[in-house]
């Protein structure tokens, strides 16, 4: 027996360990389906997979990255909203506050900033594989869809968190960015065709994604609320499909 | 007896750890979280899968199905990849925020316009795409197709080859259309718009100074101004039939390269309605790459104008 097995075992048969965990780990086929069918979160996986559809090569990971990347971004968002107030006035202070006087302040909102943008990174290179590896084809079409509103829900999550800090980073960048949708054909001020339909510059669509003709404290309350409950509640929503899905219809593969 | 494959990552994540506390900047505010991990890293190395677990590759079924079965139990063997790679990455992560601070500018003031501002560097290739196309089209159609047009993908691709593995061979075509899309036009678009524009919008090259009163001559003109037609009422029909020369000429050419490259049989088995989506998503794609080189080569600003809508 070798030293680590040596070591392990002294401390699984001690009696601390044994008050802990009653019942060693007997490393059956029973026990291996138990472990995944009997426990809430790994449930999500069937039991048993394609063996080939777990190599690293195949996968490259990232599905699971990016959903790790989105949970990442829902611990340290909750640790930032405790600190932070979505109004003009304190906005901008509250980000100072948070960098400089609170325990890990700045380096949860750079965790968060980073796992956002790595999962902007992660959710494209899963798109790309999953292309690459037709693993949308029957009977995998609908989740291909799901995957692709996940992924505007991904950049629209994104987006909306862009603006929190309310530097002159984030509104000139939200102000660019939605400045596309005052050109929207028919329902934009500045588009085709908005003559026809009425639509001015308090009364379109990018009027209605701001809360009023210009950006400004009340498109800031308006994309806190998308960013932090609207978009993860839907976006969660679609995971739980997403993910249901992989496991009704199977770990793509070669066929046998 | 050889280290198992878990103790290997497990020992270099610690060491990660580690490193980390004592040798970058900041780490050792990290001690307790990083503690965690570690005590979270040796229960996962003594409480799961032991040694007994050998790679997927030899491990033996343990319940045989029958020839063609070739399952493994998702615990251990799917579980422990993505604990790894969970903590992996989250050591990536976790150096990454050390090292590098979120940016945070001076405070919102919307009087003072940046020059330049950009969007988020993800939409990037979409604020590229405004040299080239009126924001309606750039910004609110093209963007649309994108999403229509990834989502049709499973509906108009009927090849069976390459269902769940990768196929380039059998699956050329499929596989650089994504290519030119994704990674030639998304991605360099992108990259483009993140390093190469300065202020108003102007082309430039990482070694140059980003002058903001850079003079830049405005040679663009209308392609129908190139071939010399003057009037408002000409430019519309001449446009009119550019536009829809591009797409009845460019479908009929799409259909007649794949009876010639597929065969009719195909056709008929792919059918009208997935011809006709894939060759308008595929002809409204090939009209960026157009409408680019035109710009980029001939000055050419719009293909189509008329008093409402420009092309």
């Amino acid at each position: 027996m070798s030293k680590w097995e040596e070591t392990k075992r002294q401390i699984t048969e001690s009696q601390v360990w044994q008050s802990i965990f009653r019942h060693g780990y007997d490393d059956t086929p029973g026990n291996r389906v138990q472990m995944v069918s009997g426990n809430v979160w790994l449930h999500l996986h069937p039991s048993k997979v394609r063996r080939h559809a777990i190599r690293m090569r195949f996968t490259w990971c990232m599905g699971g990255i990016t959903f790790l990347m989105f949970l990442v971004t829902v611990v340290t968002g909750i640790y930032l909203m405790f600190y932070y107030r979505p109004t003009a006035e304190y906005a901008y202070a509250d980000m100072k506050y948070l960098e400089f006087d609170m325990p890990f302040g700045m380096f949860m909102r750079n965790m968060h900033r980073w796992a956002a943008h790595a999962m902007v990174i992660a959710v494209w290179l899963h798109m790309f594989r999953v292309f690459l590896t037709g693993s949308y084809k029957p009977p995998r079409e609908f989740n291909w869809i799901v995957g692709v509103l996940l992924l505007v829900l991904t950049l629209l999550l994104s987006f909306t968190g862009y603006l929190l800090p309310w530097d002159q980073l984030s509104i000139w960048a939200v102000t660019v960015g939605s400045n596309m949708a005052r050109a929207t054909p028919l329902l934009g001020y500045e588009g085709p065709f908005a003559d026809w339909t009425g639509a001015n510059p308090i009364y379109d669509a990018r009027a209605f994604l701001f809360g009023g003709g210009e950006i400004g404290p009340h498109t800031l309350l308006r994309f806190y609320i998308l960013h932090c409950i609207f978009i993860p509640l839907v976006a969660s929503l679609f995971m739980a499909v997403h993910f249901w899905r992989i496991r009704r219809d199977g770990f793509s593969g070669p066929p046998v | 007896m050889a280290m198992s494959r878990e103790m290997f990552w497990a020992l270099i994540t610690s060491v990660g750890l580690v490193v980390t506390v004592l040798f970058v900047p900041g780490g050792r505010v990290l001690v307790l979280p990083e503690l965690f991990i570690l005590v979270m890293i040796g229960l996962y190395a003594l409480a799961a899968p032991g040694a007994e677990i050998t790679d997927p590759d030899s491990a033996r079924p343990v319940v045989d199905t029958g020839p063609g079965d070739d399952k493994v139990h998702t615990w251990p063997h799917l579980v422990r990849s993505e604990f790894l790679c969970a903590i992996f990455i989250t050591l990536l992560l976790i150096v990454w925020s050390l090292l590098v601070d979120a940016p945070l500018e001076d405070p919102a003031n919307p009087t003072r316009t940046p020059n330049p501002s950009k969007a988020p560097w993800y939409f990037l290739g979409l604020q590229e795409m405004l040299v080239f196309f009126d924001p309606w089209h750039a910004g609110v159609v093209l963007p649309s197709f994108i999403v229509v047009g990834l989502m049709a993908i499973p509906y108009i691709d009927i090849n069976p080859a390459g269902n769940g593995y990768y196929a380039f061979e059998s699956r050329k075509i499929e596989i650089l259309t994504f290519f030119l899309g994704f990674h030639i036009l998304w991605i360099s678009l992108i990259i483009i718009g993140t390093f190469l524009r300065g202020p108003g919008w102007n082309w430039f090259w990482p070694w140059e100074v980003w002058d903001s009163h850079k003079v830049e001559a405005l040679t663009n003109v209308n392609l129908h101004y190139k071939f010399g037609v003057r009037t408002e009422t000409g430019a519309m029909i001449f446009g009119a039939i550019v536009v829809l020369g591009y797409f009845v000429l460019g479908t009929i050419a799409m259909y007649m390269g794949i009876v010639k490259m597929k065969g009719q049989e195909f056709m008929q088995r792919w059918g009208m309605p997935r011809f006709i989506l894939t060759s308008f998503l595929f002809l409204n794609m090939m009209s960026v790459v157009i409408k680019m080189v035109m710009r980029h080569a001939g000055n050419i600003m719009y293909v189509w104008q008329t008093p409402w809508i420009n092309f």
